[in-house]
């Protein structure tokens, strides 16, 4: 991401790219350049496209996204440059001398429109059947040129099978337009590298290995390629008619858990701009829609932040005191796509992955426990529904051994987008809905929950809770407001260092029973790291296994997606870099605005340990009910 | 694929990357010299390669299906193509392919059940001048006639 020098593929495959000079004040440093007979001067290095974009002119792509490498293979963004003979792709020009563009002549127009009804002319699909009606780039490009009639005909038999193996991603081939975005997304942003362009000429399709269906190859479910495809050709495996029909059954009690980046992006689908939180109004929304209760998935973060940074300090007493053989640095484990991940590339190292479950599934073995046991229904009878901003949660709910609570714990997971067209679906306006609160018992959760949204989110959580129970310090004494600024943000890797100084505190109620003091950390420097995006934590494990500056690290937080959940592949389309910063604002805005921002603070989280998890956090019940293991796949198909 | 067997060509891989070089652009020949010994590329050999050079086994079977000479299924052990392209074609191809077919037994895209040929088509082989012309393994044959083709055939059989 930014840095185009950061991709692994070869020169020749990132076309036609000059790097911008730093300093464009110097000789050369700018060159003009004429756009429709209006003069301005760029960079030297600036593509066509990003040259229009400064003077206003629009110019339409398909295959350019801001968070991928140059492609120019689907030749819409045409344009006319004088002197050249034939029309070039504005995206994978850069202009290096002074040049003459006219980008709405009558032959870049039929160049275009052609273009287009070729596309067409294969596209399989009917638009009213295509869940990206209303939002498709290609279905845009057609309105926009004008499209009447197709041209060159129109395929009335699909090409290919759709896939509907994996729990997660579904993949209609006949809708690709062979753009390529999925696989430069997968191979190149995410390192996974699934899909590929298989065949040659006019046989060409993006495929998997030995075309293999989706749910037998090496895939970590994290839909960034659903995030990025133009057309309806990838989309999420969608729950959405199961949900209603347990809505519509009397005898069932449907729950939702809402996750934080959901409700930072919703307001998205509804035309609000970007970083828009809709918390409470989406509240009182799911309730009309019919759900019985609306939880709070935050409330399960701030548990993870218990159970996990507990762990964490077992780990480092284990270590340090004990002198066993403990496997450090410890890996969060919230994010599954990083987990499936981690267990097919590096399933040696499983042991540093927490045993803690994600907030979801952890919430999901309450609901089905404590809530019953609560409420006094029959947990049979509950309906559990996830809202989040992943494809990976619908194949972590589905893994088979998340069933603690002697069912599945959640029985389902939806997507940002899915939410948003059920609530469109039953007629509601979500920013004109009034604003309503969680529902007991689980109720409000803290910031620290709340920011697990956010790249570097996790870490930031846990610092707050482990830096005070650990110096006995208020974490505001030691950070300005209690947010820790290195870890926010969203370069590729974030790395930190938190000396904990000779003053230590008492150790808490909680974990007492564990550990006697906490002398052993005096003058001790904790090192964290944090990872966004599977590409830049592949960076970071390839550094652990040469023993690098990361192997000394205690605690590690990697999330699979670009961004963290905020930036998931179940989130409104698009999702560019920009989007992605607003929303982590949203959730940064929230955060500051709770009266509660420490998990171990949540007088709900302090009431399930005295009420439920009796014997602490890491204690025989929460091992059952909140811990899991992992799977070591490794990379090989049969 | 047996563990032996696996083994085996793991080792094989190492030695044709030690050979060829870590980098990207040592796949093909690799990838040549895998298809020249076996035949074909087995799926584990795929994902070896993809391990030793650090790419990802999808981008091999990518590059794989991209070219005719390399395959993913076993191939006998003389590979005929005939050249389908157009001077060849009106140069007489079709009573050299049936000759041929009628001579091996098979139909174009198959291989004989001793493993020993397989037969295919092929684009211009660049013999237009000299056609109907048919490559087998590496050699070119040019100006064929039913009966020529059939005796180079059986002289490999």
């Amino acid at each position: 991401m930014g840095n185009k020098g950061d991709f692994r593929v070869p020169v020749s495959q990132v076309p036609h790219s000059v790097p911008i000079p730093e300093d464009i004040t110097g000789i050369g440093g700018t060159v003009s350049v004429e756009i429709n007979e209006k003069k301005i001067s760029v960079p030297l290095g600036t593509t066509i496209l990003e040259a229009c974009k400064k003077v206003g002119i629009s110019i339409p792509t398909l295959c350019h996204h801001d968070d991928l490498c140059i492609a120019g293979v689907c030749r819409i963004c045409v344009v006319e440059v004088e002197g050249m003979r034939t029309l070039q792709a504005s995206c994978s020009f850069p202009i290096t001398t002074p040049i003459k563009i006219k980008t709405s002549s009558p032959m870049v127009r039929k160049a275009r429109r052609h273009i287009i009804d070729l596309l067409l002319s294969e596209h399989y699909g009917e638009c009213y059947t295509c869940f990206r009606n209303g939002n498709c780039e290609l279905q845009n490009l057609a309105k926009e040129y004008g499209v009447d009639s197709y041209t060159f005909g129109h395929i009335d038999k699909p090409r290919f099978e759709v896939d509907n193996s994996s729990y997660s991603v579904v993949r209609d081939m006949s809708k690709c337009i062979l753009c390529k975005r999925c696989v430069r997304t997968c191979i190149d942003l995410q390192e996974v590298g699934v899909l590929e362009a298989i065949g040659r000429g006019d046989k060409t399709h993006i495929g998997t290995f030995l075309e293999k269906p989706l749910a037998d190859v090496i895939c970590i479910n994290c839909g960034q390629c659903i995030n990025r495809c133009p057309t309806g050709a990838l989309r999420a495996n969608d729950p959405s008619d199961a949900i209603w029909e347990a809505i519509d059954e009397p005898t069932k009690h449907v729950v939702i858990q809402t996750a934080p980046s959901p409700r930072a992006a919703i307001g998205e689908e509804f035309g609000l701009p970007a970083g828009t939180s809709m918390t409470r109004e989406l509240n009182t929304a799911l309730r009309r829609i019919g759900f019985d209760k609306v939880f709070d998935t935050n409330f399960a973060a701030d548990l993870t932040i218990i159970e996990e940074g507990t762990e964490l300090i077992l780990r480092l007493y284990n270590a340090l005191v004990k002198k066993g053989k403990v496997a450090l640095p410890q890996f969060t484990s919230c994010s599954p796509g990083w987990v499936k991940f981690i267990e097919h590339y590096y399933p040696e190292y499983l042991d540093n992955l927490s045993s803690a479950k994600s907030p979801q599934q952890m919430f999901g073995a309450l609901i089905k426990t404590f809530y019953a046991q609560q409420a006094g229904i029959d947990p049979a009878n509950i309906v559990s529904v996830a809202l989040m901003p992943c494809s990976a949660k619908k194949f972590e709910c589905n893994r088979p051994e998340m069933n603690s609570s002697g069912y599945k714990d959640v029985d389902y997971g939806l997507t940002t987008r899915e939410m948003a067209r059920m609530i469109k679906e039953a007629g509601i306006n979500l920013p004109e809905m009034p604003k309503s609160d969680f529902d007991s018992p689980f109720g409000e959760a803290s910031g620290a929950g709340l920011i697990f949204g956010a790249t570097g989110g996790v870490m930031e959580a846990a610092l707050r809770s482990v830096v005070e129970f650990v110096t006995g310090n208020k974490t505001e004494d030691i950070f300005e407001r209690a947010n820790i600024i290195p870890l926010r943000g969203f370069e590729g890797i974030k790395y930190m260092e938190i000396p904990i100084g000779d003053k230590v505190g008492r150790v808490p109620d909680l974990i007492k029973h564990f550990i006697p003091d906490w002398n052993w950390l005096k003058g001790a420097t904790l090192k964290v790291a944090v990872a966004h995006g599977t590409a830049n934590a592949k960076k970071i494990m390839e550094d652990i296994k040469s023993g690098g500056k990361f192997s000394e690290c205690h605690f590690i937080e990697f999330m699979a997606c670009p961004g963290g959940c905020l930036g998931g592949g179940g989130q409104p389309i698009p999702t560019t870099p920009e989007i992605r910063m607003k929303r982590a604002e949203a959730i940064y805005a929230e955060d500051e605005s709770l009266e509660i921002r420490k998990s171990h603070e949540n007088p709900n989280v302090i009431r399930i340990y005295k009420e439920f998890l009796r014997e602490g956090p890491c204690s025989h019940l929460s091992h059952k009910l909140l811990h899991t293991h992992y799977v070591k796949r490794g990379r090989y198909i049969a | 694929m047996l563990v032996l067997e696996k083994n085996a060509m793991t080792e094989e891989i190492e030695q044709l990357v030690e050979k060829y070089g870590r980098s990207r652009s040592s796949l093909l020949p690799i990838l040549q010299d895998i298809q020249r010994k076996h035949k074909h590329i087995p799926d584990f050999a795929q994902q070896e390669i993809a391990r030793l050079l650090d790419i990802h086994p999808v981008e091999i079977y990518s590059v794989i299906t991209f070219y005719s000479f390399l395959s993913t299924t076993p191939k006998g052990k003389y590979i005929v193509r005939l050249c389908q392209t157009i001077a060849c074609d009106m140069q007489g191809k079709e009573a050299v392919a049936k000759a041929i077919e009628r001579e091996l037994g098979i139909k174009f895209g198959q291989t004989t059940k001793d493993n020993k040929f397989t037969l295919e088509y092929a684009n211009c082989v660049g013999m237009c001048d000299q056609g109907p012309a048919m490559i087998v393994n590496e050699n070119v044959y040019t100006k064929l006639t039913p009966e020529k083709a059939i005796q180079i055939l059986s002289e490999l059989k």
